[in-house]
């Protein structure tokens, strides 16, 4: 019984939690049409947390990921203020993503900062590089190039498999690929391995041949570029950026990555049990807001919630 | 009335193994009494079981003719006995008096808060008491030099809650291992200084010469045995090198296979001319293709950086060292893609991932292309396992779980799934069982047959002589001869271990 609890507390949690919505929002909550729109509203946060978990699995931290999103949304939007094309625009904050990943990576791997401390530099230095780029000011409106906008408001018509008038959103299928390439990253590739190994014991890895900070360098380039997409995603749902609207994302991925974290075998991430994690935080805040529940009881409870699967699988893991 | 301590019948097993057998020891207090024995001759076991750390098997403790209870550390702190280890635990943000009465109840005034001046002056009492000169008790501890390190914890070592009684017996594990030359000179002062208040000392040390110089009596363990006890006084050096090693080396060690060495011609696959970097200097050899070159010194005089040095961890600043015959590598990476295996040290910190499975751990230098290829690595390991004979429930079972012998082949499995041009071994027996041993060993000599180099550092004598054509002694970092096995004696080895430098002439072979 302990360790099915420990391994899968997390999934029974999530199927728990999904229940007990259903019970009390019977005619709304298990419908095509909400759990569509779940999809969307936790597309970017499951970006973030999918690409986090490629570095927390060296044991590592990205705290920037929030200032990241908010900057690569900026630069978009004062881009295509000026009149660029889209693609360049896009192209630009992704970049810019990148960038910011390979300033985190180099400040860790070359000069030996602890992630959580060069993280937390670069967390507010891209910020204040938000509100700089910015002026401090929200664009929004004419500013923003209408097939931008649009792309957050559309997706595959469903009505193929009989949901007349549904559409897959396409941040849903954004949020699809990223989990399928980080999949493929961290399960399949010799990376993805070597990512694991440093994990497992980053001295060990050094002396094996492994170079760890080459590898560092990539993994917070790789984060770095999802927070930026998820910055995107946002700015095109939101058809307008502002320096601070990527901040709530970090601290929801962490999380989620943690409560993915309590069912690996180890206690190691894998992004399929982030999704998990990404699913309980996303479906809680769909389901409260439907119940009309205070949205610091949500809070409240989410926090609880980290806490208690936490706990639960480090007593397992004890016994 | 010199006090009189006795410790008779020391036994401790684990499982089979016999690590103190019926060992004892007699203490009095005045006088310096020696510990010597080579590595896992059971000292630091004997040490852990009257501090109170390990539960013995079987010991009588006795203390002027009274039996003592040492079940806990508190127990031997109680009976006066105090330790002083090698790794000088100063907390370095505290300041000088904080570290000096770390273990006891901190004065307090007020209701509550620290009674500073009360500190300072127990602290300075204590250093004083040492004969030490008078430190600042305000300075943080982190500042201090190794010397006004060493005295602050032997001052801490003799502190004692206010009327209790003072402490009858010091014991000091190597503690010159990390100190220079004049350090040590001003610690041996200080052990005058107790010895002539009364306190029987037990001092732990590999240095002879130490030894000899401050030392009374010796007592030497072989195998977890007390061979030899005696005053020093009418003893030889060779009598205690004799006595710490035995006769000649056992028929532990497979025989070397037919190809010999030289078959596979002058295919150099190390070689230094004066090399020097931070932690080496004077290094001076060649290792061809089939050779196995031991290192050999006394704890830490630099096999681990000699090692590293064809690892590319140990950057060359003087001379020429080459890995065949191009430049070392510059990185553990760089190394490994060269062909170079190493079996580190110390295998949980620098060794395994140990959550994970025989297969990611084996096959973790050998990634090669983008995609992992799984079956592939699973039919590898397999194979692996079965040739180094590692017993586990599967590729994927957690390397925790295995014993150490276990742990210590799927080391050697990462280092055979792609034949190595050069092993790098430091201390590749160390912890592990007897049959486990020997079937290391016969892995090290077939890969040497088959034309891998091998450098070979190694603690333990026997091992060294046993496998090694030549064995390359350090001195600090320094190479100070290098020496053929055939014929050579432990004792002859330990001697050029212990030799004032220059090593004897008689010693050393010619300089290949």
């Amino acid at each position: 019984m302990i360790p099915v609890l420990r391994h899968l507390g997390t999934l029974i949690g999530l199927l728990v939690i999904m229940l007990f919505f259903a019970a009390q929002l019977p005619d709304t909550f298990l419908t095509p049409r909400n759990l569509i729109n779940i999809s969307q509203q936790i597309a970017m946060l499951a970006v973030v947390a999918f690409t986090m978990t490629v570095v927390m699995v060296m044991n590592d931290f990205d705290l920037s990921v929030g200032s990241t999103a908010s900057l690569a949304g900026i630069v978009a939007a004062v881009l295509f203020a000026m009149g660029v094309p889209i693609w360049v625009g896009v192209g630009a904050a992704l970049a810019a993503g990148i960038l910011g990943g390979l300033i985190n990576g180099a400040l860790v791997a070359f000069l030996g900062i602890l992630p959580f401390v060069a993280t937390l530099g670069t967390l507010t230095i891209f910020s204040g590089l938000a509100f700089f780029i910015s002026g401090g000011e929200t664009i929004f409106g004419r500013d923003i190039p209408k097939p931008f906008a649009e792309f957050a408001r559309s997706g595959v018509p469903l009505d193929g498999v009989g949901l007349e008038g549904a559409q897959l959103p396409y941040l849903t299928i954004v949020a699809i690929a990223t989990l399928a390439l980080v999949w493929v990253t961290l399960e399949h590739t010799v990376f993805g391995r070597k990512l694991y190994a440093i994990g497992g014991n980053t001295e060990a890895a050094r002396l094996a041949g492994i170079d760890v900070a080459r590898a560092r360098l990539a993994a917070f380039a790789i984060t770095g570029f999802g927070a930026a997409v998820a910055g995107l995603m946002y700015a095109s749902r939101v058809a307008s950026a502002n320096p601070t609207q990527g901040a709530g994302l970090m601290l929801d991925a962490i999380a989620a990555v943690f409560l993915g974290m309590t069912m690996g075998k180890q206690g190691e991430p894998r992004v399929l049990a982030t999704l998990v994690g990404v699913l309980i935080l996303g479906i809680l805040d769909n389901g409260l807001t439907q119940m009309q529940v205070d949205s610091y009881v949500r809070e409240m409870l989410v926090g609880s919630i980290v806490i208690a699967a936490v706990a639960i699988s480090s007593l397992g893991r004890r016994a | 009335m010199p006090d009189i301590i006795k410790f008779s019948g020391l036994t401790k097993r684990y499982g089979a193994a016999c690590v103190l057998d019926d060992a004892s020891l007699l203490l009095v207090g005045g006088r310096v009494h020696a510990l010597m024995g080579e590595n896992g001759a059971g000292k630091s076991t004997l040490i852990k079981m009257i501090a109170g750390v390990l539960r013995p098997d079987q010991m009588t403790a006795r203390k002027n003719g009274q039996d003592l209870a040492l079940r806990s550390q508190a127990d031997a702190m109680a009976a006066g006995f105090r330790f002083i280890h090698q790794e000088m635990n100063i907390v370095p943000q505290l300041s000088v008096a904080e570290n000096i009465l770390l273990g006891l109840p901190t004065p307090t005034r007020w209701g509550g808060l620290v009674d500073w001046p009360e500190m300072a002056r127990r602290a300075a009492n204590a250093l004083h008491q040492l004969g030490a000169p008078a430190l600042n008790m305000r300075r943080a501890a982190g500042s201090l030099s190794p010397v006004e390190r060493m005295l602050v914890k032997l001052a801490a070592a003799f502190v004692s809650h206010e009327g209790a009684q003072a402490p009858c017996l010091y014991v000091l594990d190597e503690p010159t291992a990390v100190l220079s030359q004049t350090e040590a000179e001003a610690l041996f002062a200080v052990i005058a200084r107790l010895k002539s208040q009364g306190a029987a000392i037990l001092y732990v040390s590999h240095r002879l010469n130490e030894v000899m110089q401050i030392c009374d009596d010796v007592t030497v363990l072989r195998n977890g045995r007390a061979v030899m006890t005696a005053p020093l006084a009418n003893t030889s050096k060779d009598d205690i090198i004799l006595a710490m090693t035995g006769r000649a080396v056992d028929d532990a060690f497979p025989p070397r296979p037919k190809p010999v060495v030289w078959d596979f011609g002058d295919d150099v696959i190390c070689s230094a001319q004066y090399v020097a970097t931070k932690s080496l200097s004077d290094l001076n050899f060649t290792l061809r293709a089939g050779e196995i070159l031991g290192i050999g010194g006394l704890a830490a005089a630099g096999q681990t950086a000699l090692l590293r040095l064809f690892l590319g961890l140990e950057r060359p600043h003087k001379g020429m060292a080459k890995l065949m015959r191009t430049a070392v590598p510059q990185s553990p990476s760089a190394a490994w893609a060269r062909g170079v295996a190493y079996i580190p040290q110390e295998r949980r910190t620098e060794g395994l991932m140990m959550a994970m499975g025989t297969r990611p751990n084996a096959m973790l230098p050998h990634y090669k292309g983008i995609f992992a290829r799984l079956r592939n690595e699973r039919v590898q390991t397999a194979d692996l396992t079965a040739r180094l004979g590692i017993t586990a429930a599967g590729p994927e079972q957690p390397v925790w779980q295995l014993s150490g012998g276990n742990q210590q082949k799927v080391i050697f499995a990462r280092a055979l799934a792609q034949p190595p041009r050069l092993l790098l071994l430091d201390d590749p027996t160390r912890g592990v069982d007897v049959g486990a041993k020997y079937e290391i060993y016969s892995l090290i000599r077939a890969l040497s047959a088959k034309g891998c180099a091998v450098l070979l550092a190694s603690s333990d004598l026997p091992e060294l002589l046993g496998l090694s054509d030549r064995i390359l002694v350090l001195q600090s970092g320094r190479q100070t001869g290098i020496l053929k096995t055939d014929g050579l004696e432990p004792s002859d080895l330990l001697r050029a271990f212990y030799a004032a430098q220059p090593a004897a002439k008689s010693l050393i072979s010619e300089l290949i």
